[in-house]
């Protein structure tokens, strides 16, 4: 993994070099890059899985896979991408790579607890591959894993269970090393109104992973307990509640989208100001928002369940707070816009990813309030139109923004540069197969289309259709960027200490960064985003 | 702050909580037997919010540690008890 010339200057990528010392290094910039290959490999596996469910359905009937062969893809392509991408993916990956950077620390808090939590993540992913093929049936409850069908399912649950369940501690522990990390580590003279607000998301972000997940923990447990002990919580036949279960599933499994989203937002925030040239617009209202979105979340989760058979009055309520938490999103955008309005926008690889996260969060926001109103939810639930809405949310925000991130930080990671003219041609492809992919799905989702079916009315058949060429113009997007990137992580041209003229920590110190970041403890002497170096227009 | 300072609390004190966290525990048991009915639920996490509260005030020394922090921890338990109970509003209304 040493990608440097013999002569480069020591960097924490060349400072020790061997297996071992990638598999033992308590090094945050390492044990990121360890996070990175491994979400970057099984994001690609549930791509796959996608593209594949996808040609399933290029005509009515039977194509390529039987109906129980199409439910096990979709529970698989669910649990990978929520439970081992989405949800660590951007924390555990620039989280660990750039928050000790950025706020002028060595390394987190708690290093090898942060190895640890590494290696529980792998431990989990690994269970949860182990339940496709382990003897028995591979898991088809979907990712929510509701109840009763999950307590009576004769397919791998309990082990899908011990997957997530497992997954989850190690999110709880890189929300714990990152809250303290934020509390106590932070340079000389950042307060906390002068850190910048990538560091700020992932506090809000870490907030939520270590008081929301243990919720859905113990209650994946509790599923576990039902089946192997018979203990009623959730199965009417043993007398529990299904509702029960939806409404502590959704408890943890609505601020997790958060948990996705946040770092998301953080990270296009510190690209709109360096591609503009400009200090952000509205420090401290993006602070509050992230905050406030951190915090109303935990109470919007009961519009998963309108049509669960919840009262009438927690209908409303729940609406009610729906509508809220587009507040602080919509602040959040304003700021962005505002951000550029007026600077030298330079139309790099990183912002062309950074505006496409803003136009394709904005439209899965939208959906979402189509989704959080009662009576609008009660006709599109469990219906495409849901599946387009959270891939709106989930791959269009996060994914993109994760796109956007490591276009950003790529230069300061490996210390090269990627071909900016490949980056391109892969964002536009991607950003074409992205729509072409799911806007469909929103048309045919009012019209009636069910989600998770394998076989469809004939009368769908052209929106199908164009959503399965669209998946195929999205996977070449996928792998152009990817591969462009691959390449240029070896032999790409050398990169400057601060490429894109940044003013955060981060671009103050060399490409790649030395072993323990800083030669000096920085002093910060004044706020994250002043524009005062000669590229300033 | 204060966590490189070491706070020894006395066998007394510590066999006091012990004791207290074993009362408590009898009371949960016995509630059951009491057959309160709805408000069941209600008495149990009440009784394991006190015996929570009561292990982190003194044997993880939340007692001695900044304001700041013990607003945090209260506020981590104000969270919880807002989400109890918009669960079991539901229920009520049901």
């Amino acid at each position: 993994m040493n990608n440097q010339t013999p002569t480069a200057p020591l960097n924490y990528l060349n400072h020790k070099t061997g297996l071992w010392s990638w598999l033992s290094s308590t090094d945050h910039k390492r044990i990121g890059l360890l996070y990175f290959y491994c979400i970057v490999t099984f994001f690609l596996s549930a791509a796959v899985l996608g593209l594949l469910m996808k040609i399933e359905k290029v005509a009515p009937g039977e194509t390529i896979m039987t109906a129980q062969t199409y439910n096990a893809m979709f529970t698989l392509h669910g649990i990978i991408m929520i439970f081992i991408v989405v949800i660590p993916g951007l924390a555990a990956v620039f989280g660990n790579i750039m928050l000790p950077i950025m706020i002028g620390a060595k390394d987190v808090a708690f290093p090898k607890l942060n190895l640890f939590s590494f290696y529980l993540f792998l431990g989990g992913a690994c269970i949860a591959l182990y339940s496709q093929f382990a003897h028995g049936h591979s898991p088809d409850t979907g990712w929510t894993f509701y109840v009763p069908y999950s307590a009576e399912a004769s397919s791998n649950v309990v082990i899908a269970l011990t997957a997530a369940f497992t997954l989850g501690f190690a999110s709880i522990l890189t929300g714990l090393n990152f809250i303290v990390t934020i509390h106590t580590m932070r340079a000389p003279g950042m307060t906390w109104f002068r850190m910048p607000l990538f560091p700020w998301s992932l506090y809000a972000t870490a907030w939520i992973q270590l008081l929301a997940t243990p919720v859905v923990g113990i209650t994946l447990l509790m599923v576990i307990a039902e089946r192997t002990l018979h203990v009623g919580f959730f199965d009417p036949k043993l007398g529990g509640d299904p509702v029960l279960y939806q409404h502590l599933f959704w408890i943890y499994s609505h601020p997790a989208v958060y948990v996705m989203i946040l770092p998301a937002m953080g990270v296009v925030t510190e690209i709109f100001p360096t591609f503009s040239q400009k200090p952000v617009f509205g420090y401290v209202p993006i602070v509050f928002s992230s905050l406030a979105i951190a915090l109303v979340g935990y109470f919007v989760w009961g519009h998963h369940m309108f049509t669960s058979g919840m009262s009438y009055e927690s209908r409303w309520f729940f609406s009610l707070l729906t509508f809220l938490v587009a507040i602080p999103s919509a602040i959040k955008v304003f700021n962005w816009l505002s951000t550029m309005y007026g600077g030298s926008v330079d139309l790099q690889p990183p912002l062309l990813y950074a505006i496409s996260f803003i136009f394709l969060f904005t439209i899965g926001g939208f959906t979402g309030l189509t989704l959080g109103s009662v009576a609008t939810d009660i006709q599109v639930h469990n219906t495409d139109f849901v599946v387009a809405h959270f891939h709106y949310i989930i791959f269009g925000g996060m994914g993109f923004g994760f796109f956007a991130g490591i276009h950003y930080w790529f230069p300061k990671i490996y210390g090269r540069m990627y071909n900016i003219r490949w980056a391109n041609i892969g964002w536009g492809i991607l950003f074409t197969g992205f729509n072409l992919t799911y806007f469909p799905m929103f048309i045919m989702g009012i019209q009636g289309m069910p989600r998770r079916y394998f076989d469809y009315d004939p009368k769908f058949q052209l929106g199908q259709t164009i959503s399965t060429i669209g998946a195929v113009i999205l996977f070449t997007g996928l792998i152009t960027m990817i591969s462009n990137l691959i390449y240029h992580s070896k032999k790409g041209a050398i990169a400057p200490a601060n490429p894109w003229h940044g003013v955060t920590l981060e671009w103050q110190i060399p490409s790649p960064p030395p072993h323990e970041n800083f030669d000096e403890v920085p002093v910060i002497t004044r706020g994250p985003y002043v524009f005062d170096n000669p590229h300033t227009k | 702050m204060s966590n490189n300072e070491s706070h020894i609390t006395s066998y007394a004190l510590n066999f006091k909580v012990l004791l207290v966290l074993l009362i408590l525990t009898t009371i949960t048991i016995l509630v059951i037997k009491a057959h309160l009915g709805a408000f069941t639920v209600a008495v149990a996490l009440t009784l394991a919010s006190i015996k929570c509260a009561i292990v982190l005030t003194y044997f993880m020394h939340l007692k001695f540690e900044s304001l700041i922090l013990r607003l945090m921890v209260g506020g981590v338990f104000l969270l919880f008890a807002i989400i109890i109970v918009i669960t079991f509003i539901d229920y009520y209304f049901r």
